[in-house]
């Protein structure tokens, strides 16, 4: 009896919902983290992030201190708070590109899956457009308006739509064939019907996946452009303006160009590995692949 | 055969075609008048006007497409606004260097990616197989000029091994050529090396599960002969068109590569061209650009064929 009573109980196997969701999908958990402390640290700048545009000429490229946690520039601004107020940008970017580029390759996709002449010519122009670098492309794209965060956030979907309306006819031209679209057409049902209920559902788990690289590699492209000087204008601190106007320091002040990098490589990371989370979660044949 | 090939070359010209209509088009399609803008804010109007005439924008939009199709054609790539010299010239200056980085790349990361990738899947689960996964997530995630300038710091700042900047022609011996290229391939061949051997290491995946391979290992064949000369020529088809798609990820990456390491190739041309806003020479590029992206993967639809004789278009 007593030694009954002293038996160790073995700790209940994690039953609870968020519990067991983390433990079979870390890189979901990690990488939508990561993501989440990042939004929050952008968003929440203004209240402890400090002056990003404040110049003080007397601390010019000063390493890494209590009052400075990541160092001053060549103009002596704090590189924390131009790290932090980076984030906003860079994250504003991804995100819109993403969405917007599922969005366009949505409608264009099932149009171009479902209707076989307006393929024919879409996808002709989207092979044309895939043809030639995004870089390049937002460059050209950024260089022949004044600029601004919506020109950099426009020229930077343009090139990633394609990827996505050919994501979105695969999963439609390979619908069209079930059976229950089958069924739905003899039942009488519209063609607006049969996209938004038969066809469209198959269609969000992949796209959503794809999105996320979407956003992952927008970031990369804005951090880019504003590198070359083809992005955000340079009096708004973001990360790649950070690097640019930092070149010439390298040697003496590593800091300047190190710590904006790590943000952009964790932000984007963090991004991929939610995308591969997803995918693994939600298309499984794919991911024993990969 | 030979009908696969001219349908392939139909529709590589089609595509040129569409690129070609789209870098004309973006001058127009842009909001606001472009000669202003490539004037510049201080500009006078009659300095507007005259960007106007040199640019042919006076003319209707059908002619001023065809007569830079016209021109294009006969390898008259525009004058640069800026320097007023033939932007074809300009870009062949720039041609040695940019295309020495890419091949070197291109190479260097092939052999690199495919080699790491076929081991990785050969020894799937195994510490190169793990830590090969968690490169390639890096190499998706770091900036090529992040890679570039820590690349720079370590091994030419601090251990001073390799120079920290610019180009030698070929011309001026190997090692200078190749010291100089080192630093720069490596920073553009990153995210390019990540996305072969990702792909390499499923593709040998899928096929080493594959019943044939059981039969060459039954028959005795090593390990070499089944890895190289039976799995990998079946898993060849999607290694081989990554390394076409990925060209497009090289030819972003060079431009901002050639200006961290400060090679004078196209991509720098490019930047310049932007900071000058000399649109007829972003025009040349582009089509440069876009031009070898398509033939690179022409060339890729071609090598199909060899690995896979099944192939037929």
């Amino acid at each position: 009896m007593s030694q009954a009573a002293t038996l160790p109980i073995a700790a209940a196997p994690a039953r609870t919902g968020w519990r067991r969701f983390a433990r079979r999908n870390p890189t979901i958990c990690l990488g939508g983290g990561i993501i989440a402390v990042m939004v929050l640290l952008a968003v929440f700048a203004p209240l402890y992030a400090g002056n990003p545009y404040l110049m003080t000429p007397m601390h010019r490229l000063e390493p890494p201190s209590a009052e400075a946690w990541f160092g001053t520039d060549n103009l002596g601004r704090d590189v924390f708070a131009r790290t932090v107020y980076g984030a906003q940008i860079s994250l504003l970017v991804g995100f819109s590109v993403g969405v917007s580029a599922m969005l366009g390759g949505l409608v264009i996709g099932l149009l171009a899956g479902y209707y076989r002449r307006f393929d024919a010519v879409v996808m002709r122009l989207m092979d044309g457009l895939m043809a030639i670098p995004n870089i390049l492309l937002a460059i050209a794209l950024v260089s022949l308006t004044h600029g601004g965060v919506g020109i950099v956030i426009l020229a930077i979907v343009i090139p990633e739509v394609p990827r996505d309306v050919r994501l979105v006819r695969a999963v439609v031209l390979a619908t069209r064939e079930q059976p229950y679209v089958e069924a739905a057409l003899a039942g009488g049902a519209r063609t607006g019907k049969i996209l938004r209920r038969h066809i469209l559902p198959s269609t969000i788990a992949p796209l959503t996946v794809q999105g996320t690289y979407v956003c992952a590699s927008a970031i990369l492209v804005e951090a880019g452009l504003s590198f070359l000087g083809a992005g955000i204008p340079p009096n708004i601190p973001t990360w790649g303006n950070m690097i640019a106007s930092s070149r010439l320091y390298l040697g003496i002040a590593p800091w300047t160009i190190f710590f904006p990098g790590c943000a952009i490589a964790l932000v984007v990371l963090a991004v991929n590995m939610l995308g591969d989370g997803l995918r693994d979660r939600l298309d499984p044949r794919l991911a024993r692949s990969l | 055969m030979g009908l696969y090939i001219a349908r392939r070359l139909a529709a590589t010209l089609l595509v040129m075609a569409l690129v070609g209509v789209f870098i004309f088009l973006l001058l127009h399609i842009a909001p606001g008048d472009p000669a202003a803008v490539i004037a510049g804010d201080n500009a006078t109007p009659q300095q507007i006007a005259d960007i106007r005439h040199q640019l042919g924008l006076d003319l209707p939009v059908p002619v001023q497409f065809g007569r830079w199709v016209w021109q294009l054609l006969h390898g008259n790539f525009g004058i640069s606004i800026f320097s007023q010299a033939p932007v074809l010239t300009l870009i062949e200056q720039r041609l040695p260097a940019t295309i020495s980085l890419t091949l070197l790349t291109m190479g260097f990361a092939a052999v690199l990616a495919v080699g790491a990738g076929v081991l990785a899947a050969w020894r799937a689960g195994g510490l190169l197989d793990r830590g090969l996964m968690a490169f390639s997530a890096l190499g998706f995630s770091v900036p090529v000029f992040v890679v570039g300038y820590l690349l720079i710091y370590v091994f030419a700042m601090r251990l001073g091994w390799l120079p920290v900047q610019g180009y030698a022609p070929l011309a001026a011996g190997i090692w200078p050529w190749l010291s100089h290229l080192l630093l720069p391939a490596l920073a553009l061949g990153m995210a390019y090396v990540a996305l072969i051997a990702r792909i390499t290491r499923a593709s040998m995946l899928e096929v080493l599960a594959e019943d044939y391979m059981r039969t060459a290992r039954a028959k005795g064949a090593s390990a070499s002969s089944m890895l190289l000369h039976h799995a990998l020529r079946n898993a060849g088809v999607p290694i081989v068109t990554v390394i076409g798609i990925g060209v497009a990820l090289l030819i972003s990456g060079v431009v901002i590569t050639e200006t961290v390491f400060n090679i004078p190739g196209l991509g720098r041309l490019t930047v310049d061209a932007i900071t000058n806003r000399d649109y007829p020479i972003i025009q040349g590029v582009i089509v440069v650009f876009s031009g070898a992206y398509v033939l690179v993967n022409l060339a890729v639809d071609l090598v199909y064929t060899v690995i896979d004789p099944r192939i037929r278009y």
